[in-house]
């Protein structure tokens, strides 16, 4: 069984990396282990939008270039590295909306070269976007004109799961734009709360949830692997820690304080105590 | 002189002797929540607990059969398809009403989400365009809302589209802008005229008052029978069961997707 640095070490320098949005799983204790490993280079893309996991890498400038809707810290706030490296010019910025991410790894997932999208002619997000095409609608449907978004294929999808299986399956529920994600990326790594001794895809009601072993490159053990933000049915988003993260981080030196403090002083074992696991609540089922 | 310019009382309680003062915020949600009324799908975005609390007291109000969704977190979210479902859904005509924002709205109802200088150099950057380029061609009720009623917010001409208020012909947009909601009014958008029309003025606010802190020009209210410049009426105030309605109800409800919005804005009453 990998551990986290493992799977860590399977991210490239200058790979594309494909992040989900805050409610939905995102591997933070991964993405804490990529930071030590330094990772550099990459190309993140936000699916759709970007929050504490994005803002951290493009802090520890580990982000070359991102490709996003949005960027933001939700109730906390703006993400304050993010906007301080978009406005010192520090990233290849591809600004995007949300359905033409969402469009071109469906693209992927299909494997065609690119897929058409309704809405967008005229907004400037187009004018900026040397990669998008405006044709008129080639087969005389009476659609008007129509925006052509090439396909994404991320090199690596990353996501947290509250379980996997010994058959290497992964329990994503109704979050399944994980799926998506791992549909169209070269490769998939899972970190899981758990590994069960089962078969999810034995059983209709759970396989409807499962993303098939099939698309899954790896799996970590990491409890708590989502903390600070929540993991559905298990703890919620730590509130009041990504406040204050919000709030050290808008300078440099505050920053750099906040990862040497709760990323690099981290030993990368499992346990992430460090990280809010002990005033995170557990809230059992699922709500 | 409108009687906008001759209200005396300032945004303010209408509710029984004991009971706290009307708030700002309650009072943007209560002008919302009239325009819902009696729509099928109301369909919330990201970071907009207002505009949820709208559509959840307007489905309370209009008893069951309309429909809210939510998409952050799992409380109100009917969608079970992925981060792409709520695009595909308003794609596919099935959802009637939906709200943006924007750091700037201007006259055409253009609107910025991105952020402020030329772009790409970017003075100050806000979180980005999210699914408007989208949701604002597809769902045929657009709510607008702008808490900040100024002259930085409501601007003659936005910095950066990231999406367009009206479309040329040959563009398929069965959606757009329908109205505007701010801290000082009401104003609905013509999309023939490309203009903004003021249709009310919240209590205590005037014309004048609107017209200094709008930087676009805008039409006044039709006149009976439908000529320009009549007079300019005052938004009515929170009727008092959804005043408590909101309070109670809507305030649990709302605090499962947005937490901390709802200690901020109901609880320091509770």
């Amino acid at each position: 069984m990998e551990d986290l640095e493992s799977l860590a070490a399977r991210v490239p320098d200058g790979a594309l990396l494909a992040l989900a949005p805050e409610y939905s799983w995102v591997p933070m204790a991964l993405i804490r282990a990529l930071i030590r490993r330094r990772v550099k280079d990459l190309h993140l893309l936000t699916v759709p939008i970007g929050g504490l996991a994005a803002d951290l890498l493009i802090g520890a400038g580990a982000v070359k270039t991102l490709e996003s809707a949005a960027v933001s810290l939700g109730e906390a706030g703006p993400a304050p590295r993010f906007s301080e490296a978009v406005e010192g010019g520090a990233l290849d910025m591809r600004d995007s909306t949300c359905p033409a991410i969402h469009t071109a790894l469906q693209a992927s997932e299909k494997g065609v070269d690119f897929m058409p999208l309704g809405g967008l002619v005229g907004s400037d997000l187009v004018d900026n976007r040397d990669d998008w095409k405006v044709v008129d609608d080639p087969l005389g449907q009476g659609g008007g004109p129509v925006v052509l978004l090439p396909a994404i294929k991320p090199d690596v999808t990353v996501f947290h799961s509250p379980r996997a299986d010994t058959e290497g399956n992964v329990w994503i529920g109704r979050r399944r734009e994980l799926v998506t994600m791992a549909h169209a990326a070269a490769a998939t790594l899972v970190t899981v709360e758990a590994v069960e001794d089962r078969d999810f895809l034995d059983d209709e009601a759970t396989a409807a949830g499962t993303l098939s072993g099939l698309y899954v490159t790896a799996i970590a053990v990491a409890e708590g692997g989502a903390r600070p933000l929540g993991l559905t049915g298990h703890y919620e988003r730590d509130t009041d820690y990504i406040r204050a993260y919000a709030e050290e981080a808008k300078t440099g030196d505050g920053f750099k304080r906040y990862l040497d403090r709760e990323v690099f002083a981290e030993t990368g074992d499992e346990t992430e105590t460090e990280t809010g696991a002990e005033t995170g609540t557990e809230t059992g089922a699922g709500s | 002189m409108s009687k906008a310019e001759t209200a005396s009382s300032k945004i303010s309680p209408k509710t029984s002797p004991g009971e706290p003062a009307t708030t700002p915020e309650e009072f943007i949600i209560c002008v919302m929540a009239r325009l819902l009324e009696g729509l099928g799908h109301v369909s919330v975005g990201a970071l907009s607990p207002i505009p949820g609390c709208a559509a959840l007291l307007a489905r309370e109000v209009s008893g069951a059969g309309g429909r809210v969704s939510i998409i952050h977190g799992d409380a109100n979210n009917p969608y079970t398809d992925g981060g792409r479902e709520i695009f595909d859904c308003a794609g596919q005509g099935r959802i009637d009403a939906f709200f943006l924002g924007g750091a700037q709205i201007d006259g055409e109802a253009n609107i910025n989400l991105l952020g402020l200088g030329s772009y790409p150099k970017i003075d100050k950057r806000f979180p980005g365009s999210f699914g408007s380029a989208f949701m604002y061609f597809t769902v045929p009720k657009v709510i607008l809302f702008a808490p900040e009623h100024s002259r930085r917010v409501l601007v003659e001409r936005v910095d950066f589209i990231s999406a367009p208020g009206t479309s040329p012909p040959g563009v398929r947009r069965p959606g757009g802008p329908k109205a505007l909601v701010t801290g000082l009014c009401l104003m609905s958008f013509e999309a023939g005229k490309k203009r903004f029309r003021l249709q009310s003025v919240h209590p205590g606010h005037t014309l004048e008052e609107i017209r200094d802190n709008t930087g676009f020009d805008f039409d006044l209210p039709r006149g009976e029978g439908g000529g320009e410049g009549g007079a300019v009426p005052v938004t009515p105030e929170p009727e008092a069961e959804k005043l408590q309605m909101l309070r109670s109800t809507i305030a649990a409800e709302i605090a499962k997707t947005y937490p901390d919005f709802a200690a901020r804005v109901f609880q320091p009453r509770a």
